[in-house]
Protein backbone atom coordinates (compact mmCIF):
# COMPACT_ATOMS: atom_id res chain seq x y z
CA UNK A 1 0.00 0.00 0.00
CA UNK A 2 1.32 3.34 -0.72
CA UNK A 3 0.74 6.96 0.74
CA UNK A 4 1.41 10.39 -0.61
CA UNK A 5 4.34 12.20 1.63
CA UNK A 6 2.43 15.38 0.73
CA UNK A 7 5.21 17.67 3.00
CA UNK A 8 7.36 16.94 -0.37
CA UNK A 9 4.14 18.34 -2.53
CA UNK A 10 4.11 21.83 -3.68
CA UNK A 11 0.70 23.04 -4.53
CA UNK A 12 -1.03 26.54 -6.05
CA UNK A 13 -4.87 26.75 -5.27
CA UNK A 14 -6.58 29.01 -7.18
CA UNK A 15 -10.69 30.16 -6.23
CA UNK A 16 -12.11 33.53 -6.08
CA UNK A 17 -13.67 32.31 -3.14
CA UNK A 18 -11.94 33.12 -0.14
CA UNK A 19 -14.45 30.28 1.54
CA UNK A 20 -13.65 27.86 -0.91
CA UNK A 21 -9.64 28.53 -0.56
CA UNK A 22 -9.69 28.33 3.59
CA UNK A 23 -11.43 25.05 3.17
CA UNK A 24 -8.82 23.62 0.37
CA UNK A 25 -5.70 25.01 2.39
CA UNK A 26 -7.43 23.03 5.35
CA UNK A 27 -7.54 20.02 3.86
CA UNK A 28 -4.20 20.37 2.40
CA UNK A 29 -2.54 20.91 5.37
CA UNK A 30 -4.33 17.91 6.90
CA UNK A 31 -3.54 15.84 3.86
CA UNK A 32 0.00 16.90 5.18
CA UNK A 33 0.93 19.46 3.39
CA UNK A 34 3.25 22.29 3.83
CA UNK A 35 3.20 24.59 1.11
CA UNK A 36 -0.07 25.72 -0.15
CA UNK A 37 -0.32 28.73 -2.39
CA UNK A 38 -3.29 30.69 -2.92
CA UNK A 39 -4.58 32.86 -5.99
CA UNK A 40 -7.70 34.56 -5.88
CA UNK A 41 -7.79 34.49 -9.78
CA UNK A 42 -6.12 33.20 -13.52
CA UNK A 43 -3.81 35.83 -13.79
CA UNK A 44 -2.32 35.89 -10.13
CA UNK A 45 -2.01 32.59 -10.39
CA UNK A 46 -0.11 32.22 -13.68
CA UNK A 47 2.03 34.76 -12.29
CA UNK A 48 2.72 32.28 -9.06
CA UNK A 49 2.52 29.43 -11.53
CA UNK A 50 5.73 30.94 -12.59
CA UNK A 51 7.44 32.08 -9.42
CA UNK A 52 6.74 28.94 -6.94
CA UNK A 53 6.71 26.19 -9.86
CA UNK A 54 4.22 24.15 -8.20
CA UNK A 55 3.63 20.45 -8.37
CA UNK A 56 0.16 20.73 -8.62
CA UNK A 57 -2.64 23.21 -9.32
CA UNK A 58 -5.87 23.07 -7.83
CA UNK A 59 -8.10 25.61 -9.88
CA UNK A 60 -11.67 26.79 -9.85
CA UNK A 61 -13.61 27.18 -13.14
CA UNK A 62 -15.32 30.30 -13.10
CA UNK A 63 -13.06 33.20 -11.59
CA UNK A 64 -12.66 36.60 -13.02
CA UNK A 65 -9.90 38.04 -15.19
CA UNK A 66 -8.82 35.10 -16.63
CA UNK A 67 -10.49 31.67 -15.75
CA UNK A 68 -9.53 28.64 -15.22
CA UNK A 69 -9.75 26.93 -18.77
CA UNK A 70 -7.09 29.52 -19.91
CA UNK A 71 -5.53 29.06 -16.85
CA UNK A 72 -4.81 25.74 -18.01
CA UNK A 73 -4.26 26.45 -21.44
CA UNK A 74 -1.73 29.20 -20.67
CA UNK A 75 0.44 26.59 -18.45
CA UNK A 76 0.10 24.05 -21.28
CA UNK A 77 2.34 25.77 -23.91
CA UNK A 78 4.96 23.59 -25.11
CA UNK A 79 7.15 26.79 -25.76
CA UNK A 80 6.46 28.22 -22.65
CA UNK A 81 9.60 29.07 -19.85
CA UNK A 82 7.49 27.29 -17.08
CA UNK A 83 7.20 24.01 -16.52
CA UNK A 84 4.04 22.69 -19.19
CA UNK A 85 3.47 19.59 -17.49
CA UNK A 86 2.16 19.97 -14.22
CA UNK A 87 -0.58 18.10 -13.01
CA UNK A 88 -4.07 20.37 -13.06
CA UNK A 89 -6.98 19.42 -10.99
CA UNK A 90 -10.00 21.44 -12.02
CA UNK A 91 -12.72 21.80 -9.06
CA UNK A 92 -15.59 23.32 -10.09
CA UNK A 93 -19.35 23.66 -9.58
CA UNK A 94 -19.63 22.85 -12.99
CA UNK A 95 -21.56 19.74 -13.34
CA UNK A 96 -22.30 18.93 -17.09
CA UNK A 97 -20.56 16.41 -19.20
CA UNK A 98 -19.72 19.23 -21.55
CA UNK A 99 -18.18 20.66 -19.18
CA UNK A 100 -15.76 17.81 -18.69
CA UNK A 101 -15.12 17.19 -22.11
CA UNK A 102 -14.16 21.11 -22.50
CA UNK A 103 -11.48 20.98 -19.36
CA UNK A 104 -9.83 17.57 -20.92
CA UNK A 105 -9.33 19.56 -24.03
CA UNK A 106 -7.62 22.21 -22.11
CA UNK A 107 -5.30 19.94 -20.60
CA UNK A 108 -6.53 19.68 -17.38
CA UNK A 109 -5.55 16.51 -15.90
CA UNK A 110 -8.67 15.94 -13.09
CA UNK A 111 -12.06 16.92 -12.62
CA UNK A 112 -13.40 16.95 -9.36
CA UNK A 113 -17.17 18.52 -9.54
CA UNK A 114 -18.27 20.49 -6.31
CA UNK A 115 -19.23 19.98 -3.55
CA UNK A 116 -16.07 19.11 -2.09
CA UNK A 117 -14.80 16.25 -0.24
CA UNK A 118 -11.34 15.33 1.19
CA UNK A 119 -11.65 11.85 0.11
CA UNK A 120 -12.91 13.30 -3.25
CA UNK A 121 -9.61 15.34 -3.38
CA UNK A 122 -7.61 12.94 -1.81
CA UNK A 123 -8.11 10.92 -4.75
CA UNK A 124 -7.29 13.01 -7.28
CA UNK A 125 -4.21 13.67 -5.65
CA UNK A 126 -3.09 10.22 -5.26
CA UNK A 127 -4.54 9.47 -8.83
CA UNK A 128 -1.47 12.58 -10.68
CA UNK A 129 1.06 11.52 -7.89
CA UNK A 130 0.73 7.91 -8.17
CA UNK A 131 -0.42 7.59 -12.07
CA UNK A 132 0.59 9.91 -14.19
CA UNK A 133 -0.49 10.06 -18.17
CA UNK A 134 2.15 10.80 -20.57
CA UNK A 135 1.57 14.02 -22.20
CA UNK A 136 0.09 13.97 -25.76
CA UNK A 137 1.04 16.53 -28.38
CA UNK A 138 -0.99 16.82 -31.81
CA UNK A 139 -1.60 20.09 -33.75
CA UNK A 140 -3.95 21.43 -31.66
CA UNK A 141 -3.58 19.75 -28.33
CA UNK A 142 -0.85 19.68 -25.66
CA UNK A 143 -1.39 18.10 -22.81
CA UNK A 144 -2.00 14.81 -20.86
CA UNK A 145 -3.29 11.88 -22.81
CA UNK A 146 -6.98 11.79 -23.09
CA UNK A 147 -7.30 8.15 -23.77
CA UNK A 148 -7.24 6.06 -20.49
CA UNK A 149 -8.57 3.41 -22.04
CA UNK A 150 -7.00 1.76 -24.98
CA UNK A 151 -9.12 0.34 -27.52
CA UNK A 152 -6.91 -1.92 -30.38
CA UNK A 153 -10.43 -2.66 -32.36
CA UNK A 154 -11.60 1.05 -32.60
CA UNK A 155 -11.58 2.64 -36.00
CA UNK A 156 -13.43 5.57 -35.43
CA UNK A 157 -12.62 9.12 -37.22
CA UNK A 158 -10.27 9.72 -34.14
CA UNK A 159 -8.12 7.13 -33.98
CA UNK A 160 -4.51 7.81 -33.57
CA UNK A 161 -2.92 7.23 -37.29
CA UNK A 162 0.85 6.57 -38.18
CA UNK A 163 3.29 3.92 -36.76
CA UNK A 164 5.83 4.90 -34.53
CA UNK A 165 8.75 6.74 -35.84
CA UNK A 166 11.70 6.53 -33.49
CA UNK A 167 12.41 7.51 -29.96
CA UNK A 168 14.24 10.69 -29.51
CA UNK A 169 15.59 11.70 -26.16
CA UNK A 170 15.13 15.27 -25.92
CA UNK A 171 17.00 16.07 -22.69
CA UNK A 172 16.70 20.23 -23.76
CA UNK A 173 13.34 19.33 -22.85
CA UNK A 174 13.31 18.42 -19.38
CA UNK A 175 15.60 21.35 -19.04
CA UNK A 176 12.88 23.70 -20.15
CA UNK A 177 10.58 22.20 -17.97
CA UNK A 178 12.35 23.06 -14.73
CA UNK A 179 14.72 25.80 -16.11
CA UNK A 180 15.25 28.51 -13.49
CA UNK A 181 15.16 25.88 -10.37
CA UNK B 1 9.86 18.36 -4.78
CA UNK B 2 9.76 20.91 -7.33
CA UNK B 3 13.89 21.27 -6.43
CA UNK B 4 14.57 17.48 -7.22
CA UNK B 5 15.84 17.27 -11.09
CA UNK B 6 13.18 14.85 -12.77
CA UNK B 7 14.18 12.03 -15.03
CA UNK B 8 15.03 12.49 -18.72
CA UNK B 9 11.59 13.06 -21.16
CA UNK B 10 11.16 10.55 -23.82
CA UNK B 11 9.30 11.52 -26.73
CA UNK B 12 7.92 9.21 -29.54
CA UNK B 13 6.94 10.68 -32.45
CA UNK B 14 4.29 9.21 -34.47
CA UNK B 15 2.42 10.53 -38.08
CA UNK B 16 -0.24 12.57 -36.17
CA UNK B 17 1.18 13.23 -32.34
CA UNK B 18 3.74 13.29 -30.41
CA UNK B 19 3.92 10.91 -26.68
CA UNK B 20 5.94 12.73 -24.00
CA UNK B 21 6.78 10.49 -21.41
CA UNK B 22 9.07 11.13 -18.23
CA UNK B 23 10.07 9.07 -15.23
CA UNK B 24 7.33 10.02 -12.54
CA UNK B 25 8.05 13.18 -11.01
CA UNK B 26 6.52 12.45 -7.86
CA UNK B 27 7.95 8.99 -7.23
CA UNK B 28 9.86 10.55 -4.16
CA UNK B 29 6.72 11.87 -2.52
CA UNK B 30 4.99 7.85 -2.77
CA UNK B 31 5.85 5.68 0.22
CA UNK B 32 5.09 2.35 0.84
CA UNK B 33 3.49 1.34 3.73
CA UNK B 34 2.23 -2.01 5.81
CA UNK B 35 -1.38 -3.22 5.13
CA UNK B 36 -2.46 -2.61 8.76
CA UNK B 37 -1.10 1.23 8.60
CA UNK B 38 -3.51 3.11 10.36
CA UNK B 39 -2.76 6.47 8.98
CA UNK B 40 -5.89 7.94 7.50
CA UNK B 41 -5.09 11.33 6.01
CA UNK B 42 -8.75 11.16 4.74
CA UNK B 43 -10.44 10.91 8.25
CA UNK B 44 -8.05 13.32 9.47
CA UNK B 45 -8.92 15.79 6.66
CA UNK B 46 -12.69 15.79 7.58
CA UNK B 47 -11.95 15.80 10.93
CA UNK B 48 -10.49 19.17 10.05
CA UNK B 49 -13.26 20.23 7.88
CA UNK B 50 -15.55 19.25 10.77
CA UNK B 51 -13.41 22.34 13.09
CA UNK B 52 -14.56 24.68 10.26
CA UNK B 53 -18.51 23.76 10.41
CA UNK B 54 -18.82 26.49 13.01
CA UNK B 55 -17.98 29.28 10.51
CA UNK B 56 -20.32 27.44 7.86
CA UNK B 57 -23.30 29.41 8.76
CA UNK B 58 -21.71 33.20 8.66
CA UNK B 59 -19.61 32.27 5.18
CA UNK B 60 -23.33 31.29 4.08
CA UNK B 61 -24.88 34.31 5.11
CA UNK B 62 -22.10 36.23 3.40
CA UNK B 63 -22.61 34.34 -0.26
CA UNK B 64 -26.08 34.80 0.15
CA UNK B 65 -25.77 38.85 0.50
CA UNK B 66 -23.15 38.38 -2.56
CA UNK B 67 -25.73 36.90 -4.62
CA UNK B 68 -28.36 39.61 -3.03
CA UNK B 69 -25.74 42.82 -4.08
CA UNK B 70 -25.01 41.48 -7.45
CA UNK B 71 -29.16 41.46 -8.34
CA UNK B 72 -29.01 44.96 -7.05
CA UNK B 73 -26.57 45.93 -9.10
CA UNK B 74 -28.39 44.70 -12.15
CA UNK B 75 -31.70 46.30 -11.13
CA UNK B 76 -29.58 49.26 -10.90
CA UNK B 77 -27.40 48.91 -14.22
CA UNK B 78 -28.90 46.96 -16.12
CA UNK B 79 -27.12 43.47 -17.22
CA UNK B 80 -24.14 44.45 -18.96
CA UNK B 81 -20.89 42.02 -18.82
CA UNK B 82 -19.41 42.92 -15.62
CA UNK B 83 -23.30 42.89 -14.02
CA UNK B 84 -24.51 39.57 -15.33
CA UNK B 85 -20.43 37.93 -14.94
CA UNK B 86 -20.83 38.85 -10.91
CA UNK B 87 -24.68 37.41 -10.71
CA UNK B 88 -23.28 34.36 -12.28
CA UNK B 89 -19.94 33.77 -10.61
CA UNK B 90 -21.98 34.38 -6.91
CA UNK B 91 -24.71 31.96 -7.88
CA UNK B 92 -22.33 29.36 -9.22
CA UNK B 93 -20.27 29.71 -5.62
CA UNK B 94 -23.23 29.11 -4.04
CA UNK B 95 -24.03 25.69 -6.34
CA UNK B 96 -20.66 24.41 -5.58
CA UNK B 97 -20.47 25.59 -1.92
CA UNK B 98 -23.46 25.41 -0.30
CA UNK B 99 -23.68 21.64 0.10
CA UNK B 100 -20.35 21.26 1.88
CA UNK B 101 -21.75 24.48 4.37
CA UNK B 102 -24.49 22.11 5.03
CA UNK B 103 -27.16 23.76 2.68
CA UNK B 104 -27.72 21.75 -0.30
CA UNK B 105 -31.42 23.39 -1.26
CA UNK B 106 -29.48 26.41 -1.45
CA UNK B 107 -26.77 24.80 -3.60
CA UNK B 108 -29.83 23.35 -5.88
CA UNK B 109 -31.81 27.05 -6.00
CA UNK B 110 -28.80 28.54 -6.85
CA UNK B 111 -28.01 25.67 -9.67
CA UNK B 112 -31.26 26.27 -11.17
CA UNK B 113 -30.37 30.21 -10.98
CA UNK B 114 -26.96 29.83 -13.16
CA UNK B 115 -29.04 27.86 -15.60
CA UNK B 116 -31.08 30.62 -16.62
CA UNK B 117 -28.13 33.45 -16.63
CA UNK B 118 -26.12 30.83 -18.76
CA UNK B 119 -28.96 29.55 -21.14
CA UNK B 120 -31.61 32.33 -21.45
CA UNK B 121 -31.37 33.57 -24.84
CA UNK B 122 -31.72 37.41 -23.89
CA UNK B 123 -31.47 38.01 -19.27
CA UNK B 124 -33.29 41.56 -20.23
CA UNK B 125 -36.05 39.45 -21.34
CA UNK B 126 -36.37 36.97 -18.22
CA UNK B 127 -39.51 37.80 -15.90
CA UNK B 128 -37.71 39.52 -13.26
CA UNK B 129 -39.84 37.76 -10.72
CA UNK B 130 -38.26 34.29 -11.91
CA UNK B 131 -34.56 35.74 -10.84
CA UNK B 132 -35.74 36.87 -7.71
CA UNK B 133 -38.12 34.08 -6.49
CA UNK B 134 -34.25 32.25 -6.90
CA UNK B 135 -32.52 34.88 -4.64
CA UNK B 136 -35.29 35.47 -1.95
CA UNK B 137 -35.21 31.24 -2.11
CA UNK B 138 -31.87 31.19 -1.57
CA UNK B 139 -31.91 34.08 1.31
CA UNK B 140 -34.85 32.34 3.08
CA UNK B 141 -32.89 28.49 2.97
CA UNK B 142 -29.84 30.10 4.47
CA UNK B 143 -32.13 32.51 7.34
CA UNK B 144 -34.24 29.97 8.18
CA UNK B 145 -32.22 26.88 8.59
CA UNK B 146 -32.18 26.55 12.72
CA UNK B 147 -35.91 25.79 12.32
CA UNK B 148 -36.29 21.89 12.12
CA UNK B 149 -39.93 22.13 9.94
CA UNK B 150 -37.78 24.03 7.01
CA UNK B 151 -35.68 21.30 5.27
CA UNK B 152 -38.28 19.46 3.89
CA UNK B 153 -39.66 23.08 2.47
CA UNK B 154 -36.65 24.04 1.36
CA UNK B 155 -36.19 20.96 -0.76
CA UNK B 156 -39.51 21.29 -2.04
CA UNK B 157 -38.96 25.69 -2.89
CA UNK B 158 -35.81 24.49 -4.78
CA UNK B 159 -37.32 21.63 -6.81
CA UNK B 160 -40.37 23.92 -7.26
CA UNK B 161 -37.90 26.62 -8.45
CA UNK B 162 -35.86 24.08 -10.58
CA UNK B 163 -39.47 23.42 -12.45
CA UNK B 164 -40.45 26.45 -13.17
CA UNK B 165 -37.10 27.60 -14.85
CA UNK B 166 -36.51 24.72 -16.85
CA UNK B 167 -40.12 25.25 -18.25
CA UNK B 168 -38.98 28.33 -19.07
CA UNK B 169 -35.65 27.59 -20.62
CA UNK B 170 -37.03 24.59 -22.85
CA UNK B 171 -39.42 27.15 -24.25
CA UNK B 172 -37.07 30.21 -24.61
CA UNK B 173 -34.62 27.61 -26.14
CA UNK B 174 -37.18 25.37 -28.50
CA UNK B 175 -35.15 26.91 -31.61
CA UNK B 176 -31.89 26.55 -30.09
CA UNK B 177 -30.80 22.67 -30.12
CA UNK B 178 -27.39 23.14 -28.39
CA UNK B 179 -28.76 24.84 -25.72
CA UNK B 180 -31.85 22.79 -25.11
CA UNK B 181 -29.49 19.55 -25.38
CA UNK B 182 -27.66 21.03 -22.26
CA UNK B 183 -30.68 22.10 -20.25
CA UNK B 184 -31.79 18.31 -20.78
CA UNK B 185 -28.30 16.34 -19.69
CA UNK B 186 -28.10 15.11 -16.81
CA UNK B 187 -25.58 16.31 -14.04
CA UNK B 188 -22.29 14.33 -13.32
CA UNK B 189 -23.08 15.09 -10.07
CA UNK B 190 -25.37 11.98 -8.62
CA UNK B 191 -27.13 13.79 -5.71
CA UNK B 192 -27.91 17.01 -8.29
Amino acid sequence: MFRIDFNKLRFLVCDDNPHMRRILRTLLHSFGAREVYEAEDGATALEMYTHYVPDIVITDWAMPIFDGIELAQMIRQPESKGNPYAPIIMLTGHSEKRRVTVARDAGVTEFLAKPISAKGLYQRILNVVANPRPFIKTKTYFGPDRRRNTSNTYIGPERRVGGEMEVMQQPSLIDKARSGI
Amino acid sequence: MSQNKPGDIEVKAFATHQMIMQPNPFRRALRRVADDDRDDPVARAEKALAGLSGEFKNWMTIEADRLSAAWDAICSDGFTEATRGELFRAAHDIKGDAATFGFPSAGAAANSLCRIIEHAPDLARVPQDLIMHHIDAVQAIVRQRTKLDTVAMASELSRSLRGIADEFLTKANRDRPEHLEAILAPSIVPAE
